[in-house]
C-alpha cells in the first residue's frame, strides 16, 4: 500500500476532528455547555452524532472481516446493532430522557434513591467503557500497521492523544458537532469505495465468492458454524439477544439522550438513528463478500479485520486502488476516534463525578477546579484501556465488542427496563440484579479473553453468555424485589410520573439532577 | 348507506333530511371556568388516587404498545434462524438470482426496522396526545 495517501487521509481526519472540536470550544462557555451542549441540539444533528459515535471499529472493519472469514451468519452483528436501537426506542428512550439523568449512575440513583446503587453502576460503567475502548484502540493499531507498517502501539497512541485533546478541551458540545460530522464522513468513506469496487466486479465478470481450505463449505448459508462454533443456533440467538438488549446499557448512549430537549425529541432522534445505521450497514458486508472474490487466500501477515483496507488494491491495482484504500483508512480512523471520544467522555464523566471528585478535593485542598478534575479523569479513562490493549492479544474486534454488549445487557438492561416500567423494583432487587448479571457476564468475558478457545457447550455458553446471563439478571432482580417489598424506594410513584408524563403538561417536576 | 336505510328513508323522508332538533340556550364559551376544580396535573403531582389511576392508564397503554412492537420483532427476526433450521431449503433459496438469506439479513431487515420504529413513534405520540387532552380537559 502507498503509505503517503493513507497517512495523509489519517492526518486529515485527525486534524478535522481537532479543528471542529476547537470550533465547538469557542461556543462552549459555561459548565452546563461543557457537559450537555446546553441542550440545544436538534434531533437530526443529535441522531447524526449518535450514529457517528456508535459506528465503531467493529462496524467499520470488524463486520467485513467476520463476513469474510465466517460468512452469512455474521450479518447478525449489524442487524443486532441496529435492532438494539429499536428496542431502546420502544422500552426506554422517552423515560430515560424524562428522568433527567445524564449518566447511567444518575438514573440508578434517581430511580432507586440509593447512593450504593450509584456506586455499583459507576463501577459497571467504567468496566463496560474500558472493555469497549479496548477494540477501538486495537483496531487503530491494526489499521495504521496495514497503512504504514508502523508497530501497532503507534496507531493506538494516535487515537489516545487526539481523543484526550478533544474531550478534555471541548466537552460535550464540541463532541456533538464532531460526532455528527464523523457519521457522514464514515458513510462517505465506506459507500463510495464500495460502489466503485462493485462496479469493477460487475464489469470484469469474475466468478462469485471463492472458498478456500479453512473456510466453512456452506459459507454462504445460515447456521454454518457462526465463526467456527459448535452450536450455531445457540450462538445466533445469544448474540442477537446481547446486541438487542445491550445497546441501551452502553455508557456512551444515554449521555446523548440528555442533549434532546424532551422525551418526544428523544424518540424522534432514535428513529432517525435507526435510519442512519441501516443505511450504513448496507455497505460493510459488501467488502466481506468481495474479499472472497478477489482475495480468497488472506495475504501473509494480514488479519481478517483488515480486509476492508486491503481489498481496493486487490481489485483495482494502481493509484485508484491506493486512493480508495486511503479513503477507507481515513474512515476507519474516524470510527476509532468518534467511538473512543464518546466512551471516554462517559467514562471520564463517571470517574470524575463519582470516584475522583471528593478525593481530588481533599488532596489539593479544594484547589483543583471542576474542569481540571474532569480533564484528569479523561486522561485516566484513556490510559487504562491503552495499557490493556498493549497486554491482551486481540480476539477479533467484533467479538470483543459483542462481549461488552453482553455485560451491558446483563446489568443495565434489567435496571433500565424494570426501573422504567415496574413500580415493584426494590433497591435490594436492583442491586442483586446488577451484581448477579454483571458478575456472571464479566466472568464469562474474562474466561473467553484469557483462556483461549474452549470446545463444545462450555465454549459456546462462555463465548456468548447473554442468552443465560440476561434472563438470570432479570429473574434475580424480580424475585429479590418481590421478597423485599419494604425496600421499594419511597418516591417510586413520583418518579414514575416524571418518567412517563409528556412534557406539555405543566407538572411541578422536581428532578434531583439537573 | 345501507339498502335498509334507504328503504326506511323512502318511507320517512323528513327523518333523513333533518336531524333531531336541539335547543341551544347559551354558548358555554363565555362562561366562567369553575375555580374550585383542581387541575388534574396537581393530582399527578401529588399522587392522589385519581392521579394514580390516570398514570397507570398511561403506562399500561405505552407498555402494551411496546410489548406489541417487541413481539413483532421477536417473531419476525427471531423466527429466521428457526426457519433456516427447520426448512433447510430456505438456506439456499434464491429470489431474482439473489440468495434469500443474504437479501433478508443484508438489506430487508433495515427498512422493516425503520417502519416498525416509525409506527411505534407515531402510536406512542398519539397515546401521549390523548392523555394530555384528557388531563387538560378537566
Amino acid at each position: 500500500m502507498n503509505s503517503v495517501y493513507g497517512v495523509t487521509a489519517i492526518v486529515l481526519v485527525c486534524l478535522a476532528t481537532l479543528g471542529v472540536g476547537a470550533f465547538g470550544l469557542r461556543l462552549s462557555r459555561t459548565t452546563s455547555d461543557f457537559y450537555v451542549a446546553g441542550r440545544t441540539v436538534t434531533p437530526y444533528r443529535n441522531a447524526s452524532a449518535i450514529g457517528g459515535e456508535y459506528l465503531s471499529a467493529a462496524s467499520f472493519l470488524g463486520i467485513a472481516g467476520l463476513v469474510y472469514s465466517s460468512g452469512l451468519d455474521m450479518l447478525w452483528f449489524p442487524v443486532g446493532y441496529t435492532v438494539g436501537y429499536v428496542v431502546l426506542l420502544v422500552l426506554v428512550a422517552a423515560p430515560l430522557r424524562r428522568s433527567g439523568a445524564y449518566t447511567l449512575p444518575d438514573f440508578a440513583e434517581a430511580r432507586l434513591e440509593s447512593s450504593r446503587i450509584r456506586l455499583l453502576s459507576s463501577l459497571l460503567v467504567v468496566g463496560i467503557g474500558w472493555l469497549y475502548l479496548l477494540p477501538q484502540l486495537q483496531g487503530a493499531g491494526l489499521a495504521l500497521r496495514v497503512v504504514t507498517g508502523a508497530p501497532s502501539w503507534v496507531g493506538s497512541l494516535v487515537v489516545v492523544v487526539v481523543v484526550i485533546a478533544n474531550v478534555a478541551a471541548g466537552g460535550m458540545r464540541s463532541i456533538t458537532l464532531v460526532q455528527a460530522m464523523q457519521y457522514w464522513l464514515k458513510l462517505t468513506a465506506i459507500a463510495i469505495p464500495a460502489f466503485v469496487l462493485l462496479t469493477v466486479w460487475l464489469g470484469d465478470g469474475r466468478p462469485g465468492p471463492q472458498l478456500t481450505a479453512g473456510t466453512a463449505v456452506d459459507w454462504a448459508q445460515p447456521l454454518s458454524g457462526f465463526g467456527g462454533q459448535d452450536h450455531p443456533v445457540y450462538a445466533t440467538y445469544s448474540t442477537l439477544l446481547a446486541l438487542a438488549l445491550g445497546t441501551m446499557g452502553l455508557p456512551h448512549v444515554l449521555v446523548r439522550f440528555y442533549t434532546n430537549p424532551d422525551g418526544r425529541a428523544a424518540r424522534r432522534t432514535t428513529l432517525t438513528v435507526v435510519a442512519l445505521l441501516g443505511l450504513f450497514y448496507l455497505f460493510p458486508p459488501v467488502y466481506g463478500v468481495l474479499g472472497r472474490v478477489y482475495l480468497p487466500q488472506l495475504p501473509e501477515g494480514l488479519r481478517a479485520d483488515s480486509i476492508v483496507l486491503a481489498l481496493p488494491e486487490a481489485v483495482v491495482p494502481g493509484s485508484l486502488g491506493e486512493v480508495l484504500s486511503a479513503v477507507l483508512a481515513g474512515g476507519a480512523f474516524a470510527a476509532f476516534l468518534s467511538t473512543a471520544s464518546g466512551l471516554t467522555m462517559s467514562v471520564a464523566g463517571v470517574l470524575d463525578q463519582d470516584l475522583l471528585r471528593g478525593r481530588l478535593g481533599r488532596i489539593t485542598g479544594e484547589d483543583a477546579t471542576v474542569v481540571q478534575g474532569f480533564r484528569l479523569a479523561t486522561v485516566l479513562a484513556m490510559v487504562v484501556p491503552y495499557a490493556a490493549a498493549r497486554m491482551v492479544e486481540p480476539i477479533g474486534l467484533a467479538t470483543t465488542v459483542g462481549l461488552a454488549f453482553a455485560v451491558a445487557g446483563s446489568t443495565f438492561c434489567p435496571l433500565l427496563v424494570l426501573g422504567s416500567w415496574w413500580r415493584g423494583l426494590s433497591t435490594v432487587g436492583a442491586a442483586a440484579g446488577l451484581v448477579s448479571g454483571g458478575g456472571l457476564a464479566a466472568g464469562a468475558v474474562l474466561v473467553t479473553m484469557l483462556a483461549g478457545p474452549i470446545d463444545g457447550w462450555p465454549g459456546a455458553l462462555l463465548g456468548q453468555p447473554a442468552a443465560w446471563t440476561i434472563p438470570i439478571a432479570f429473574s434475580v432482580a424480580v424475585i429479590v424485589s418481590l421478597a423485599t417489598p419494604g425496600r421499594i424506594p419511597r418516591h417510586t410513584s413520583r418518579t414514575m410520573v416524571r418518567l412517563h408524563t409528556p412534557e406539555d403538561l405543566q407538572l411541578e417536576r422536581t428532578p434531583r439532577h439537573r | 348507506m345501507s339498502p335498509g336505510r334507504t328503504a326506511e328513508g323512502a318511507d320517512h323522508p323528513d327523518r333523513l333530511a333533518r336531524p333531531p332538533r336541539v335547543r341551544v340556550t347559551s354558548s358555554r364559551r363565555g362562561a366562567a371556568t369553575r375555580r374550585d376544580l383542581r387541575p388534574l396535573t396537581r393530582d399527578l403531582d401529588e399522587q392522589t388516587d385519581l392521579g394514580e389511576v390516570y398514570m397507570a392508564g398511561l403506562m399500561s397503554a405505552q407498555l402494551r404498545l411496546a410489548l406489541r412492537v417487541l413481539a413483532f420483532g421477536a417473531v419476525g427476526l427471531g423466527g429466521l434462524p428457526l426457519l433456516f433450521l427447520l426448512v433447510p431449503d430456505t438456506r439456499t433459496l434464491e429470489i431474482a438470482g439473489l440468495p434469500f438469506p443474504w437479501l433478508v439479513l443484508g438489506v430487508l431487515v433495515y427498512p422493516v426496522a425503520l417502519l416498525v420504529a416509525h409506527y411505534y413513534v407515531r402510536q406512542s405520540e398519539r397515546i401521549e396526545r390523548e392523555f394530555s387532552q384528557v388531563v387538560a380537559r378537566r
